[in-house]
C-alpha cells in the first residue's frame, strides 16, 4: 500500500527495516533528512538494537563505519557533495578492507562555487574509490535499491553506494511503498562478518603490504567487483519476485529496441527522457534511452548489447571531467570500442540547472540534423562565458569568475562589471 | 606463548621482590599482547610502552580486548604482512581516524551486547595531536568507552623525523633545521594534549613515561575500571629522532620527568588529582646533553639563552603541578584545576 512521503523518509523507513546495527551521520545537505528520520527511529526504539552515534564529521563518520563495520555489525551512514570528498579517504580504506557497508548519496554539486543543489561530481568524483555505485532513477527505486544494496554488500564483501539525486529525489513527496518488514527479512539475511575483530580469534586486520602481494590484493578488488556484476541482476530479479515490483538491475531500458538514436543517462533525468522519449516517438522518430542503474561495476557487455544497434548514441552526463570531456562517455566508448557508432557527449544539469524537455527537444533535433557536436554544454549562455573570457584577456585583474558572472546577471546589485 | 627472555625467574629486579610485587612482565602467564618479530628500532620506547600498556589492559580486561592504531611507526613495525606481532584483535585504518574507528568498534560492541570486550585506540604524536585531533576530541566529548594512549615521541618518525605539534621547543627534527641563529624548533605555545584532554572533562587522563613501567601499568589498570573516553599520553624517547644512545632510553625518559620538563600527573573530571613528584631533581641540561637533537644549543660558544627558556619552561611545570613540594617516591595528592594550571605563569615559578 504506497503512502504519500518524501523520498528521504521512504530510504530511511527502508534503511530501518534492513536492520543496521551501528548507523552514523554527520549533517550535509540534502541528505539531511534520511539520517535525522534514523536518529528519531533509534530514539524512539523502533530500529533496535542499534547505536546512532552523531560524529563530528563525514571523515570521522567513514572511520566510525569502518571500525563497526570489522566488528561485525551491519551499518548504514548517508552523506553528499563535500561530505563525500571529506570522506575520500575512508571510502577507499572501506573498500580496500572489504567492509560491506552501504552509503546513501545524495548526489549534489562540489565547489567551488559552492552550491547545494544537484549533479552528479560529487559521486563521479569518487567513482575510482572501489564502491559499487548504484544510480536510482526514481525514489521508489532510490528506496528498494538500499534493501539490495545491504545484500550484494555482504554477499561481495564491497561498500555499496546507492546513489540518489539531491533535492529532485531527497525532498520530493509522492507515492511510495516501503519494503515490508517480513519480506525484507525474507530477502536479506542476518550479517555474518567474513572478517570481524573477535578476541575468541584474534586477527589483524589492515596490516601493511608491499609490492610483493600489493598487485594481487588489488586485483581481488577488482575481481569482487565482477562477482558483484554478476551478482545484480539476480538480486533485482529475486527483489522483483518478492515484492512484486522491478527495481535495480544493471541498466534500465526504454522504448531502446528499435530506437535509432538512443540516450544514456544516470539517475532521475531518466523520468524527463522518458517523457522526450514519447514525443518524438510520436513525431515518428525512433528515439529511446538507457538509464546505467550500476555504475560501478560498470556493465560493458551489457552496455554493448543494448547499444549495438543504434545509429548514435548521446550519453547525458551530470557531471564532467574538466579538460576531457564526459566521464560517463569515455567508459560507454570503452564498451562500444570498434562498433563505430557515434558517440556525442551533452554535460546538462550541473548545480541544480533544470534539464528541461524544450532543451533535450533542441538537442535531439541538433543530433538528427548531424550537427550536435562531439562534447556539448546543454543550454550553456555562451554570451554570458565570452564575455567573462574576454575580460580576462583584457584585465590583469578580472575578479571572481562566479562573481562576475551573477553581476552579468543582475544577480549581485554590486554595480557594473 | 611465553618467552625465557620475558619471563624468566632470574631477571634482575624479579628475583629481588616478592612474586605479588613483580612485574606483569615477569609473569609466564602475561599476556603477551605484541610478541617478539617486530620492526622497531633497538631501544625504541615506542614498542616498550606500548607493550606494557596493552599487555596491562588485556590483563584488566581478561583478554577481551580489541585495539584500533593508526598509521605510524607502531603500527608499520608490528604488522608487515603476512607477519604480525599483535596477539589480540587489532585494525589499522588510517593515520587521522584511530578514536573514530575505536568509536565504531565501541559502537558495534554495543550493538552486538558485548559490552564485556573492551577497546583501545593508539597512534603516535602526529597521529593523535596533529592530524588525529579532530577525531580524538570528537570521542573525547561524546564520551565513547574507548581508552586512547598516545605515544608520544615528540615528533613523525616514521617518514623521517620531522615536526609534530609534539616537537619541543628548540629541538632539531628533518623540519626544523638549527640553522644560523635559529634555535630549532621555534619556542610557542605548544600542544598540550593532556590538558586538552582535561578541558572535556574526561573521567581520566593521565601521563607516563616508559621510566616508570609499573607507573604505567598502573595507570592503565585504573584507567580499564572506568568506563567513557579516557586518555593516556605516554613519552616515549625515540633513540633515532632524538639522536640517544640506545641503551639510554630508560634513562632519558627519567631525565624528562626528573627535570620538570614532562609533569608526570592523573586527573579525573579535569582536575589534577595524583602527581608523581621528583625525586631528585637535574637541570635541563642534563637531559638536553644526552641527545643530538640539541646539540646545536652546546656547540660552540653554546645558546644559554635558549636553555634558560627550556628551563624556564621546565620550572613552570614545576610550579603548574607542584612536582617538588613533597619529594617522596609515591604519587602525591593533588587538587589542581585546568584553569589553575594554565594560570600558573613563568613567575609563579620562581
Amino acid at each position: 500500500m504506497p503512502s504519500q512521503i518524501e523520498g528521504s523518509l521512504a530510504v530511511a523507513r527502508t534503511v530501518a527495516r534492513c536492520r543496521p546495527q551501528v548507523v552514523c551521520a554527520y549533517p550535509i545537505t540534502p541528505q539531511t533528512h534520511i539520517v535525522e528520520a534514523l536518529s528519531r527511529m533509534v530514539a524512539a526504539g523502533e530500529l533496535a538494537p542499534c547505536e546512532f552515534v552523531n560524529v563530528e564529521s563525514e571523515f570521522a563518520a567513514m572511520s566510525v563505519a569502518i571500525g563497526a563495520s570489522a566488528t561485525g555489525a551491519r551499518v548504514y551512514t548517508a552523506t553528499a557533495s563535500q561530505g563525500l570528498l571529506y570522506m575520500a579517504e575512508a571510502l577507499f580504506n572501506a573498500s580496500g578492507l572489504g567492509l560491506p557497508i552501504v552509503m546513501t548519496v545524495a548526489n549534489r554539486a562540489i565547489g567551488a562555487p559552492i552550491n547545494i543543489w544537484n549533479d552528479h561530481s560529487d559521486a563521479m568524483a569518487l567513482r575510482d574509490c572501489g564502491w559499487v555505485q548504484l544510480y536510482a532513477t526514481d525514489n521508489q527505486e532510490a528506496a528498494d535499491m538500499h534493501v539490495q544494496a545491504f545484500r550484494l554488500a555482504q554477499e561481495c564483501s564491497l561498500p555499496v553506494m546507492v546513489c540518489m539525486d539531491g533535492f529532485v529525489l531527497t525532498h520530493a513527496v509522492e507515492p511510495l511503498e516501503v519494503a515490508e518488514q517480513q519480506d525484507v527479512d525474507a530477502y536479506l539475511p542476518p550479517f555474518v562478518a567474513r572478517q570481524a575483530l573477535d578476541p575468541s580469534a584474534p586477527a589483524t586486520i589492515g596490516a601493511m603490504v608491499g609490492p610483493e602481494a600489493f598487485t594481487e590484493v588489488r586485483y581481488l578488488a577488482h575481481a569482487k567487483q565482477m562477482d558483484a556484476l554478476d551478482a545484480i541482476p539476480g538480486l533485482a530479479a529475486e527483489f522483483e519476485r518478492r515484492f512484486d515490483r522491478a527495481s535495480g538491475g544493471l541498466l534500465g531500458g526504454y522504448r531502446c529496441e528499435d530506437a535509432r538514436t538512443v540516450i544514456v543517462a544516470l539517475g532521475s533525468v531518466f523520468g524527463t527522457l522518458q517523457d522526450v522519449v514519447d514525443e518524438r516517438r510520436a513525431d515518428g522518430r525512433t528515439v529511446g534511452v538507457l538509464a546505467i542503474k550500476s555504475f560501478r561495476p560498470f556493465p560493458l557487455a551489457e552496455l554493448r548489447a543494448a547499444l549495438a544497434d543504434a545509429g548514435q548514441v548521446i550519453v547525458l552526463e551530470r557531471a564532467f571531467a574538466v579538460g576531457v570531456g564526459g566521464i560517463v562517455s569515455a567508459d560507454v566508448h570503452a564498451a562500444l570500442a570498434g562498433l563505430r557508432v557515434p558517440i556525442h557527449t551533452v554535460v546538462a544539469g550541473l548545480g541544480g540547472r533544470a534539464v528541461t524537455r524544450r532543451s533535450l527537444h533542441a538537442m535531439l533535433d541538433q543530433a538528427h540534423a548531424g550537427s550536435l557536436p562531439e562534447l556539448h554544454f546543454l543550454d550553456l549562455n555562451t554570451q554570458l562565458v565570452e564575455r567573462e573570457l574576454a575580460r580576462m584577456r583584457e584585465g590583469t585583474s578580472p575578479g571572481p569568475h562566479a562573481e562576475n558572472i551573477l553581476r552579468e546577471l543582475g544577480i549581485v546589485a554590486a554595480g557594473p562589471v | 606463548m611465553t618467552h625465557f627472555y620475558q619471563t624468566g625467574t632470574f631477571a634482575v629486579g624479579n628475583r629481588l621482590l616478592d612474586e605479588d610485587a613483580a612485574s606483569v612482565q615477569a609473569d609466564p602467564a602475561r599476556a603477551n599482547s605484541i610478541t617478539k618479530g617486530h620492526r622497531a628500532c633497538q631501544g625504541c620506547g615506542e614498542a616498550l610502552g606500548a607493550r606494557y600498556a596493552l599487555d596491562a589492559a588485556l590483563r584488566a580486561s581478561g583478554g577481551q580486548l580489541i585495539a584500533a592504531n593508526a598509521t605510524g611507526c607502531l603500527e608499520v613495525f608490528s604488522t608487515p604482512f603476512p607477519e604480525s606481532s599483535w596477539r589480540l584483535p587489532w585494525i589499522h585504518s588510517l593515520f587521522a581516524n584511530a578514536p573514530a574507528v575505536a568509536t565504531g568498534i565501541a559502537a558495534a560492541l554495543r550493538a552486538q551486547g558485548r559490552t564485556d570486550i573492551r577497546v583501545v585506540g593508539q597512534g603516535g604524536d602526529g597521529g593523535t595531536v596533529d592530524i588525529g585531533l579532530a577525531c580524538l576530541s570528537g570521542m573525547f566529548e561524546r564520551g565513547d568507552d574507548v581508552l586512547y594512549i598516545c605515544y608520544d615521541n615528540e615528533a613523525y618518525m616514521n617518514t623521517g623525523v620531522q615536526r609534530s605539534a609534539a616537537t619541543p621547543p628548540a629541538a632539531r627534527t628533518a623540519t626544523t633545521e638549527p640553522l644560523g641563529t635559529h634555535p630549532g624548533n621555534a619556542f610557542g605555545q605548544g600542544k598540550n594534549l593532556p590538558l586538552i584532554a582535561m578541558a572535556h572533562e574526561l573521567p581520566y587522563v593521565a601521563t607516563a613515561t616508559v621510566a616508570e613501567l609499573r607507573d604505567l601499568e598502573r595507570k592503565v589498570e585504573r584507567a580499564m575500571q572506568l568506563h567513557g573516553a579516557r586518555y593516556l599520553h605516554v613519552l616515549v624517547p625515540c633513540p633515532l629522532g632524538w639522536g640517544s644512545a640506545t641503551a639510554d632510553t630508560i634513562n632519558i625518559a627519567r631525565l624528562a620527568k626528573e627535570s620538570g620538563l614532562f609533569p608526570v600527573f592523573e586527573a579525573e573530571d579535569g582536575r589534577v588529582v595524583r602527581v608523581s613528584p621528583i625525586r631528585r631533581q637535574v637541570p635541563v641540561e642534563d637531559y638536553l646533553r644526552r641527545q643530538k637533537r640539541y646539540a646545536h644549543l652546546f656547540a660552540g660558544a653554546g645558546r644559554p639563552d635558549v636553555i634558560a627558556q627550556l628551563q624556564a619552561s621546565a620550572d613552570r611545570n614545576i610550579a603548574r603541578f607542584g612536582l617538588l613540594a613533597d619529594g617522596g617516591e609515591e604519587p602525591a595528592e593533588r587538587d589542581i584545576g585546568l584553569l589553575d594550571v594554565l594560570a600558573t605563569s613563568e613567575r609563579g615559578a620562581q
